[in-house]
């Protein structure tokens, strides 16, 4: 810790606010700029007539400039005000929370799970280049690069499930006999443990296997590749030679110099393993008819109802610009140089 | 490119065989992709149907290899149009300079962290859910990369001796933009779309996987694998398992084409 932290945590802080403006603009663009009438688009579904049109058209002041409806928009971001969705008939924030715990619970397992495989492959990798770990660690990155991942989630539910029976059937977040437990947080995994309902815990944890699984899979390639590129890079560097001529333990080396600071690149791909994750959440989801917000989305587009796309939209520009700011935060934390270089 | 030939470059194999797949496959297929034959539904593979037949009876090798060309031809329009377009922003940018320049740079940045499938995913939900709005999807995601590398390359090169020299030769602006930094861009521009091709196949076929773009009956890879989905459960696995496959090929075959090139740019840049 030292004195210009504080000055750092201000200036990242500072530096996110322009990406989260960047999103809203690029969203405004895409969901209200792009199509011909958004009114008819965003107007409450199919069955309206051309003169409910005009009035949401006044409605959400899409006869103003386009300035003016750039700063509107922006005001209800803020306020959350998405609109509602005509399938549900709930207001699209409300129906975003009610979802979120789902797809963060599922998110936040595979990156789990990728970072305990990944990290451990590259870094081996990196100290024995050429080993058999060096190949299959390289191996399984072409292989997660290759595999879309609906297609390995299709390959695990044929394996898991149907041919060996481990897995339970691949629907939605618990099994549909038991009662959820109570929702604390949303996150099934955690609610069923503070419950203390070990069956609701066990079933919550066969479900989510599979789908991070998948996803883990799919975020494997590249953090194996940038882990085994940083430590490498970092090994052959000055620093390391004089510390080896010093004589000191190799497990010191590695572990002290050059896996420290090996940390800020790692960190930088996790934060963009997260991001490639968001993505692939849309085809997961859909896979595995897990309750998240992807699948909402999904299904919202499907009827053509558009304000929980747009809601959708926003929300992983939010996460993803949060996590962008969280990893930058922790590259300060592990290297002082970025706090006191910037 | 000197001393370049498909047959020394074992990386470039895979595409190669991927593309004229996309081109003859069609042709050799053994039944028309759309006809059906419900008494047949879901055979499993046999010496009748090489891949076993779908839910109506139609053939899945004949729908495999008619998914194929579809997807190729989309990824390369896409793919294509980004480039061109990429380039000629990215270019133009980087050779003025000034506040714009700056702009732009910031908007890619921003842009290319972003999770694209979703940027695409909207997209195609508002622009109508047809194949060209696939191919202009697809071409808007690329378009961040391929400003990127024109500028930053053009930015690297604006100033280089030979640029001066062109110049005090009496060679106008445009014409040093357009007959020597763009061109110089080529062999860098070749090995992002080969990345980009294999991105733009799993693009396609993860939005017709969603209900996107292309739609039934017309075959598309990703589409094939939705609608296989369920038989998976019941264990037909044919019926996703091989369009699956195909995809999973075109894409590894993408992304060793895009090695390979990297691999004959640097060694040609190295001298």
């Amino acid at each position: 810790m030292n004195a210009s932290l504080p000055r750092f945590l201000v200036s990242r802080v500072l530096a996110a606010a322009p990406i989260l403006v960047g999103a809203v603009i690029v969203t405004f663009v895409i969901m209200r700029v792009l199509p011909g009438d958004p009114a008819a688009l965003l107007a409450a579904g199919p069955g309206s007539g051309p003169a409910e049109i005009a009035a949401l058209k006044h409605q959400m002041g899409l006869d103003q400039p386009i300035l003016e409806q750039l700063a509107r928009y922006g005001r209800e971001v803020v306020v959350g005000d998405l609109g509602r969705s005509f399938t549900t008939g709930n207001p699209v924030t409300t129906d975003l929370g009610a979802r979120l715990p789902a797809s963060l619970e599922l998110t936040g397992a595979a990156l789990l799970l990728a970072a305990l495989i990944g990290l451990p492959l590259g870094i081996g990798a990196a100290l024995r280049p050429g080993s058999l770990l060096d190949q299959t660690s390289r191996a399984l990155a072409a292989l997660g690069t290759a595999l879309p991942a609906f297609v390995t989630g299709l390959g695990f539910i044929y394996l898991f499930y149907f041919r060996l029976g481990w897995a339970p059937e691949p629907i939605g977040q618990i099994d549909s006999l038991l009662t959820p437990p109570h929702a604390y947080t949303g996150l099934m995994l955690i609610d069923s443990l503070l419950a203390r309902d070990g069956e609701a815990f066990l079933s919550a944890l066969g479900r989510l296997m599979l789908p991070a699984a998948t996803m883990a899979l799919f975020a494997l390639a590249p953090l194996i590749r940038i882990t085994r590129g940083a430590l490498i890079e970092t090994l052959s560097a000055d620093y390391i030679r004089a510390a080896r001529a010093l004589g000191l333990e190799r497990r010191t080396i590695v572990v002290h110099y050059a896996l420290s600071n090996a940390a800020t690149p790692i960190l930088a791909a996790l934060g963009m393993v997260f991001s490639y994750m968001l993505g692939a959440n849309v085809l997961v989801e859909k896979v595995f008819a897990w309750p998240g917000v992807s699948a909402y989305a999904v299904d919202a587009l499907m009827s053509a109802d558009y304000a929980p796309v747009q809601g959708f939209v926003l929300t992983v520009a939010a996460l993803f610009t949060g996590v962008n700011l969280a990893v930058d935060i922790l590259q300060g934390l592990v290297n002082p140089q970025i706090v006191n270089g910037g | 490119m000197r001393g370049f030939s498909w047959l020394k470059t074992p990386g470039l194999w895979p595409l190669a065989l991927v593309i004229v797949a996309a081109l003859v496959g069609p042709e050799l297929a053994p039944r028309d992709p759309l006809l059906t034959d419900v008494a047949h539904a879901l055979s499993p593979p046999s010496a009748t149907y090489w891949f076993g037949s779908d839910q109506l009876g139609r053939d899945i090798l004949s729908r495999v290899l008619s998914a194929g060309r579809l997807d190729l031809a989309v990824a390369f329009t896409a793919v294509t149009l980004s480039a061109a377009l990429g380039a000629t922003i990215g270019a133009t940018a980087g050779f003025l300079g000034g506040p714009v320049d700056q702009i732009l740079g910031r908007l890619t940045d921003v842009l290319m962290a972003f999770p694209l499938f979703i940027v695409a995913m909207a997209l195609v939900a508002v622009l109508g859910n047809t194949i060209a709005n696939v191919v202009y999807a697809t071409a808007i995601i690329n378009l961040p990369f391929y400003i990127r590398i024109a500028r930053g390359d053009v930015r690297s090169r604006r100033h280089a001796g030979y640029v001066k020299a062109a110049r005090l030769g009496g060679a106008g602006e445009a014409e040093i933009l357009l007959t020597i930094l763009l061109p110089a861009l080529l062999p860098t521009l070749v090995v992002q779309m080969s990345i980009n091709l294999g991105w733009a196949v799993l693009n396609t076929a993860g939005l017709s996987f969603i209900g996107l773009g292309v739609r039934p009956p017309t075959p598309e890879w990703g589409g094939l694998v939705s609608e296989g989905a369920q038989y998976v459960l019941s264990g037909q696995w044919w019926v996703a398992a091989w369009p699956g496959l195909a995809l999973t090929l075109c894409v590894f075959a993408f992304s060793l084409a895009g090695d390979a090139l990297r691999d004959l740019v640097d060694a040609r840049s190295r001298g």
